[in-house]
């Protein structure tokens, strides 16, 4: 069920995952991870440290490859592509890192103006800036630009972080763990900024986070990874609406800690 | 006590741990293989970044220079200094400038600037591109379409394999000057006649050989910099380990690669 002043298509689905499967050596992280993505909804995936939910966006990403099943983004099979038909899909799907990952060595308009720059070799320089400052005006860090990402603070670091995955325009936005390390205050300001750009930028995304307010505040759906599977989904209220000793105490301890 | 039966055999543990260290061993050549393959698909295709490929060279080079300065004009006084008692007890003093020059050109400038660019240029290139590894920075390439391999890799192997050898003519000429300084002072020798005395001896060969070793440890330095940095792990540890497994692969093999090459030139000389 959709947030008020969300509009999502449930006919059109951005990312089919079948019978998903990756596993580290021995340790066994997916075990047949099914999930569907619709155009313009924010899906929450919600697990403990070291379930895999960060590889499960890596492996949508194309960072890592799965060892079984079939991950379609965008109507294309993961699989199947060569390194420029990756390259291409990758632009239409943002990534925003849990560090943020900002190039060191370049000032935050270097950082926007990169992917840029590789990706469309034809922009103009008055459109290249034209872009860079829509992106930090959308994310309120207009005032940044040019200092470099070591002046910055988490917060705005992620916000940068958010703002280079929008320079390309993306269909999709994965965020990993999204307010991981923030103080209560800036995590809101973050939440409201994912729903932000999902309305903003008419974008579907993947939130992986294991902060619970994140997820109420941002998820249209929610899904509960546990024991490498997905075994509760739905709203927040219906995902927790059990008596599943693993989700209560996952409950338990984010509202009482 | 029994001192016939001197071997050792090894525990069925111990059998696995080296079946295990030779596999991982030729996995790592294989990956290196792989490595330099893939430089050789990538670099050469457009886009080129002319830009930021002068950037690099002028971080290995412009950057190096003082200290090739420095170390390349002792080089060739110290050797000049060291030279010329053993050579004034056969009353051949003379033959300094051509000594100096023969033992610059072919092993010294090239050898000497392979190091000095494997411990400055080559840690540094291992650091950067762990420290990026290790903080996502590389993803976040590969994530926004871009092809980290060809921009942050392809690149430091061109501007080391571009640099180097300019390096090293630098370095020969100014252990040369140090060499001149030396000879000038002791013998009061002029300038034109070392430089006609240096020059007499040399033949093309020399200059080709020493030009390819240049190429050769620069091209050696780029790619293990850049692998150990490319591929490195394990947080903060990972990245220093990679700074110094750069260091310390890059001047051995570099050495390797010395005595090969001087034993092919040695064939057509």
């Amino acid at each position: 069920m959709a947030r008020p002043g969300v509009n999502i298509d449930y006919n059109q689905k951005v990312i089919t995952i079948r019978g998903l499967e990756k596993s580290f050596d021995d340790n066994y992280v997916l075990r047949g991870v099914d999930l569907d993505l619709y155009q313009g909804e924010n899906l929450v995936v919600l697990g403990r440290s070291g379930t895999g939910k960060s590889v499960l966006i890596k492996i949508i990403s194309g960072l890592l490859k799965a060892d079984a099943g079939e991950v379609l983004v965008l109507g294309k099979n993961m699989a199947l592509l060569d390194s420029r038909s990756l390259r291409e899909l990758r632009m239409k799907v943002g990534f925003s890192f849990q560090n943020s990952a900002l190039y060191d060595s370049m000032t935050v308009r270097k950082n926007l103006e990169f992917p840029l720059v590789q990706n469309q070799r034809n922009l103009s320089r008055g459109e290249i800036n034209k872009r860079v400052e829509f992106v930090l005006d959308a994310v309120g860090l207009m005032q940044a630009i040019n200092q470099m990402p070591s002046e910055l603070s988490g917060g705005q670091r992620k916000r940068i972080g958010i703002a280079r995955t929008l320079i390309l325009q993306p269909e999709i936005v994965l965020y990993d763990e999204p307010t991981a390390g923030l103080d209560p205050i800036t995590s809101i300001d973050i939440n409201e900024l994912i729903n932000e750009v999902q309305q903003r930028f008419k974008t579907s995304a993947i939130i992986i986070t294991h902060d619970l307010t994140c997820a109420k505040t941002t998820g249209d759906r929610i899904v509960m990874l546990l024991d490498g599977k997905f075994e509760r989904q739905g709203s927040f209220d219906e995902v927790f609406d059990t008596d599943d000793e693993r989700v209560r105490a996952f409950y338990n301890y984010n509202f009482t800690e | 006590m029994d001192t016939t039966n001197s071997t050792v055999t090894p525990t069925p543990k111990q059998g696995k741990k080296r079946i295990k260290r030779a596999a991982a061993f030729f996995q790592d050549l294989y990956k290196v293989g792989a490595f330099v393959g893939r430089f050789f698909k990538e670099a050469f295709i457009p886009p080129y970044e002319i830009k930021e490929l002068f950037r690099q060279c002028y971080e290995v080079g412009v950057r190096s220079l003082a200290l090739i300065s420095l170390t390349g004009f002792i080089v060739g006084l110290i050797f000049t200094k060291q030279s010329r008692p053993s050579l004034s007890e056969f009353g051949a003093t003379s033959w300094l400038p051509s000594l100096t020059s023969i033992a610059v050109m072919r092993a010294l400038a090239p050898l000497v600037t392979a190091l000095i660019t494997a411990g400055r240029v080559g840690s540094s290139i291992g650091a950067e591109l762990g420290s990026m590894r290790v903080t996502e920075q590389i993803d976040a390439m590969e994530v926004s379409g871009i092809n980290p391999f060809k921009y942050l890799v392809c690149l430091r192997i061109l501007a080391t394999t571009i640099a180097v050898p300019l390096l090293s003519c630098y370095a020969a000429f100014v252990a040369m000057m140090g060499a001149y300084l030396n000879v000038n002072q002791n013998e009061g020798t002029s300038y034109s006649t070392f430089i006609e005395q240096a020059f007499e001896p040399l033949s093309f060969i020399d200059f080709e050989s020493s030009l390819i070793k240049a190429i050769v440890f620069g091209f050696t330095i780029g790619v293990v910099g850049c692998y150990k940095g490319y591929y490195s792990s394990r947080g903060t540890e990972g990245v220093g380990k990679a700074a110094n497994s750069a260091v310390v692969t890059g001047m051995f093999l570099v050495f390797i690669e010395e005595i090969l090459i001087v034993q092919i030139t040695g064939w057509f000389r």
